[in-house]
Order: C-alpha cells, then sequence, then structure tokens
C-alpha cells in the first residue's frame, strides 16, 4: 500500500464536494416538506385547493426527484468526489467536467419540478422526467463516469477501496437503467411528449426492471458505498472484514439485476419470470445481511460511541434500518405475501423504511462527519444533532408502523367476501378506514423534516464558524507574516 | 450456425446459467478465503481510508 501525507486542501478539489452537500441539505428540507405536504393531502383533501398545480398527481413526482435524485443524488456525488480523492490520494481528473456534474444536475432536478407541476410527466414511476431532461441526465451522467473513472485512473494508491467498486456499480448501472428505461420516440421535435419504444407486459417489466434496479443501485449500492467509507472513519476504526466487503459486494452485484418482476407478481408477466424475481429476492437477504453485519461489526470493542457519539448513532442505526427493510423486501416478494401487500400501503412503508431509516440516516451521518472536515471546524451544536436523531427516529417509526396497519388492513378489505361471495367492502369504505393512519403518517413525516431543517441549521452555522475560524486565522498569519 | 438453436431452448441455458454463476461465485469465495497470505494482504486494504488523515491542519473533530 502506499502512504501519501496530506498536505492540505489544495491537493484535492474540494470545491466540487461543497456545493454539492449544501445543496443536498437544501433539495432534502424542500423534497421532505413537499412529501409531508402530499402526505397532508390525503388526510386532509382540501389540501388539494381543487387545482391541478397543488393535486397529489403533480407533487408526488416532485417529492420523490427532489429526495432522491436531489437530497440522494446530491449526497452520492459530494461523498463519492470526497471518497475516490481520499482513498485513490489524488484530485478529481477534470475540476470543469466536475463543476458540470454539478450545475447540471441542479439543473435537472429544477426542470424535472417545474415540469411535474406544468402536468408533463412520462408516467413511469422514479423516471416521470420526459425525453428532454432525460437527454439532459444522460449528458451529465457521462461526465460523472469519466471523471470517476479518470480519477480512480490516476490514483496514488495501487489497490481501489471497497468503497470505490460500490460507487462505481452505481454510476455504471444507473447509467444502464436510465438509457434502456428511457428509450422513446418524441411526438416531434418541439414536443415534450414521447412514446415508450416498450408495449404491454414488456414496458412493464422494463418500468421495473429499472424500478427495482433504482432502489438497488442508487438508494442501496451507492449508500453502502458510503457506509464503507464513513462508518470506519466516524468509529475511528477499519472495517470488520475487508474479504467479506468483496463477497457482499459481487454477490449483491449480481443478484439484485434480476428481482425487478416481483413488482409484477399476479400479472400478465410469464409466471416463470416473477418467481425467478422472487427466489433472487430471497437468496438477496444473504449478502445484505453480510453487508449490515460487516458495518455494524466495525464498532465491535467500541460499542460505547452508540452512547456518546450521536453521529455514530445516525450510521448504526442506518445499518439495522437497512438489515431491516433487506428482510422485510424478501418477505413482500413472495407471492403469497404480495397477494395481501401489492397495491397496499404497506409497499409505502416499506420503501419509507429504506428511504428515511436506511439511504436518508446514512446520509445525515456521512454529512456530519464530512461537512466539518470540509470546512475544518467543529459541529456547531451537539445538542442539536442528538435532537436531529431522535425526531428522524420516532418520526420514522411512526411512519412505517401507520403504513404497516394501513396497509395489512386495506388488504385484507379487499380480500374480504360476504356470506354470498359478493366483495364485503367498497372501495371507498377502504379509503375511510385509511384517514387516521394518513394523519399519523403525515405527522411522523413532520417529525422528520423538523430534524432535517435542525440538520440544515446546525451545518449552515458549522459552516458560518468554521469561515470565521478560517478569516481569523489567515489574518493571524497575515499579521506574523508582516511582523517578519 | 444450428448450433446456437441450443441456446434458444430454456431446458438447457438454465443448467448452464447455474453452472457458470455457482462456479464464478465458488471461485470468488476460494479467492477471497482460500490462502492465507492472500487474505492478509486483502485485509491489509482496510486501512486506506486513515491513510492520508489530516497532518498539521486545524482538524478539531
Amino acid at each position: 500500500m502506499a502512504v501519501t501525507t496530506y498536505s492540505g486542501a489544495e491537493q484535492y478539489n474540494f470545491d466540487v464536494v461543497k456545493k454539492f452537500a449544501i445543496m443536498s441539505l437544501v433539495w432534502a428540507v424542500v423534497g421532505m416538506f413537499v412529501g409531508v405536504y402530499i402526505a397532508s393531502e390525503l388526510a386532509w383533501p382540501f389540501l388539494n385547493f381543487d387545482s391541478p398545480y397543488f393535486s397529489f398527481g403533480r407533487f408526488r413526482p416532485v417529492h420523490t426527484s427532489a429526495v432522491i435524485f436531489g437530497f440522494g443524488g446530491s449526497a452520492l456525488f459530494a461523498t463519492s468526489y470526497y471518497v475516490v480523492q481520499r482513498t485513490c490520494q489524488t484530485r478529481l481528473v477534470s475540476d470543469g467536467m466536475a463543476s458540470f456534474t454539478f450545475w447540471g444536475w441542479q439543473t435537472v432536478i429544477v426542470l424535472a419540478a417545474l415540469s411535474y407541476v406544468m402536468g408533463y410527466s412520462q408516467g413511469r414511476e422514479y423516471a416521470e422526467m420526459e425525453w428532454p431532461i432525460d437527454l439532459l441526465v444522460e449528458v451529465v451522467w457521462v461526465s460523472y463516469l469519466i471523471v470517476y473513472v479518470g480519477t480512480i485512473m490516476r490514483r496514488k494508491q495501487p489497490h481501489i477501496y471497497v468503497a470505490n467498486w460500490f460507487y462505481l456499480s452505481f454510476i455504471l448501472a444507473t447509467a444502464l437503467l436510465h438509457t434502456f428505461n428511457n428509450l422513446a420516440m418524441p411526438v416531434d421535435l418541439f414536443s415534450m411528449k414521447s412514446y415508450s419504444l416498450f408495449s404491454g407486459t414488456q414496458d412493464a417489466m422494463t418500468q421495473w426492471w429499472y424500478g427495482h434496479n433504482a432502489v438497488g443501485f442508487f438508494l442501496t449500492a451507492a449508500f453502502l458505498g458510503m457506509m464503507y467509507y464513513f462508518v470506519p472513519k466516524q468509529a475511528g476504526r477499519p472495517i470488520y472484514s475487508y474479504r467479506l466487503s468483496i463477497v457482499h459486494f459481487w454477490a449483491l452485484s449480481f443478484m439484485y439485476m434480476w428481482v425487478g418482476g416481483h413488482h409484477l407478481h399476479w400479472t400478465a408477466l410469464p409466471d416463470w419470470t416473477s418467481s425467478l424475481a422472487a427466489a433472487f429476492s430471497i437468496l438477496l437477504l444473504m449478502p445484505s445481511w453480510g453487508g449490515m453485519i460487516n458495518g455494524i461489526m466495525t464498532l465491535s470493542g467500541a460499542w460505547d460511541k452508540m452512547r456518546t457519539d450521536p453521529v455514530m448513532r445516525f450510521m448504526i442505526v442506518a445499518l439495522s434500518f437497512y438489515g431491516m427493510s433487506t428482510f422485510e423486501g424478501p418477505m413482500m416478494s413472495l407471492k403469497e405475501v404480495n397477494a395481501l401487500s401489492h397495491y397496499t400501503d404497506w409497499t409505502v412503508g416499506h420503501v419509507h423504511s429504506g428511504a428515511l431509516g436506511w439511504v436518508a440516516m446514512i446520509s445525515f451521518g456521512s454529512l456530519y462527519h464530512m461537512i466539518p472536515k470540509l470546512w475544518e471546524t467543529k459541529i456547531y451544536s451537539g445538542r442539536l444533532v442528538e435532537w436531529h436523531f431522535w425526531l428522524a427516529t420516532i418520526g420514522i417509526v411512526l411512519y412505517i408502523v401507520a403504513m404497516w396497519i394501513s396497509g395489512i388492513t386495506q388488504g385484507l378489505m379487499w380480500r374480504a367476501f360476504d356470506e354470498f361471495g359478493n366483495l364485503q367492502y367498497s372501495f371507498v369504505e377502504s379509503v375511510a378506514a385509511m384517514v387516521p393512519f394518513y394523519a399519523m403518517r403525515a405527522i411522523g413525516g413532520m417529525f422528520f423534516l423538523t430534524g432535517a431543517s435542525m440538520m440544515a441549521f446546525n451545518m449552515f452555522m458549522t459552516i458560518r464558524q468554521g469561515k470565521r475560524e478560517n478569516a481569523a486565522l489567515e489574518a493571524r498569519l497575515a499579521a506574523k507574516m508582516a511582523q517578519a | 450456425m444450428e448450433w446456437l438453436l441450443w441456446f434458444s431452448r430454456p431446458e438447457n441455458t438454465k443448467p448452464l446459467a447455474l453452472v457458470i454463476f455457482f462456479v464464478t461465485f465458488i471461485g470468488i469465495v476460494v479467492y477471497v478465503y482460500g490462502s492465507k497470505k492472500r487474505g492478509k494482504r486483502l485485509e491489509s486494504y482496510r486501512d486506506i481510508p486513515f491513510l492520508d488523515d489530516w497532518q498539521g491542519t486545524k482538524d478539531k473533530q
């Protein structure tokens, strides 16, 4: 192994990392606010104001895009650029291209949000952007790939650290998924509307091949890359087993690609395809838990950090939610369970136990670690971090418990028959039964949003503190130089 | 090109895929855990995140 001592911020391009880290916090607050708003619309429908611009249907993709691509995506750009530079001990290959990925990505998020509110959507879940925005995503993503691979190629460290493998698999898989899921023919050159190249069942299969691999590579593999760097750094001890991380990487990368079909159980999709997807989903439990154990066991011998270090607590709780949702997912992929859970709020609860519990919590932990280091200071308020942790945890629990109860109730009501063999409940009766749980979910979301807003304030103050300290240090140095 | 038709039958390609993937997986496990010397080398990479730690800067964390 090559050992290179760190010689200051000039060695690395931290400017783009800082920009992405700040925008990650901005999109977290914006995206979660929209999430709370649409959750409230379901509980208190007057919030739709009888206007298409405020309707759930248009705001929902604004929420998903802002949190997944805005918050999650910006956090991934920030941490991947940080990790690849520090573990390869080299500067990003091109500052210009890195800067282009920042401005391009932010433009994508803004254009997507505006287009959804205006009513433009291609109706593909997590890929609602119409074709002109898809093309911009393609250009930005290829630039990201070039910057990332170029930086790895000029590394000073002979071995490529495992976190980079996860990040790279995320970049490559996302490029593949985005390209094939969005193959479409525009109505004309000056129209936002286009039609998919696929149709019928093949179109549904393509969408869920994309949809589940977006979960697998964007929301899992990439954040595991984050975990493999930031958990050891925060714990102050290396990852529990490097060899386990290698098996984890290959098993996870291979298996995820097959499981999309489990979203289409009991449909026109051939039975063998969805059975195969269910079988791979069950197998996926092993690498998922292998990774979780590797992360949690990193703290072996230093468990007291769970009590004393709130940032570490974010990371370990994130891994626990990762373990829980990767158990729940395979269970829901079983056809018998899916017959009850599919199309109900249980799925929404499952997605959020992964998205809030795993993705958001590991991102919060990593950003709490990274932002003070970027601005060379310490966290402004440890107490606010503590508050954030508890608000986020209580918020997630409220959210997923509400969705479990509401989802299972929905499933049972929809399949209930009376003594004559007719459906016992009308659909609207099941909707009325959901209202208390929708209110509970909205309140859970409010807890989570409050915590995220506290973090944004805390980090804003941390950055301001870092800038002031640096200015004071520079002034002292200048004074010393003047005296000498 | 007749021989290519062999691959079009699921009863042929399913066991073939099983053999290829299973052998690959076993190969990875053997590579990772099969040699003490290699294992020691692989485990030494755990320390990479700590190799470029701040030196002489005001990192107060």
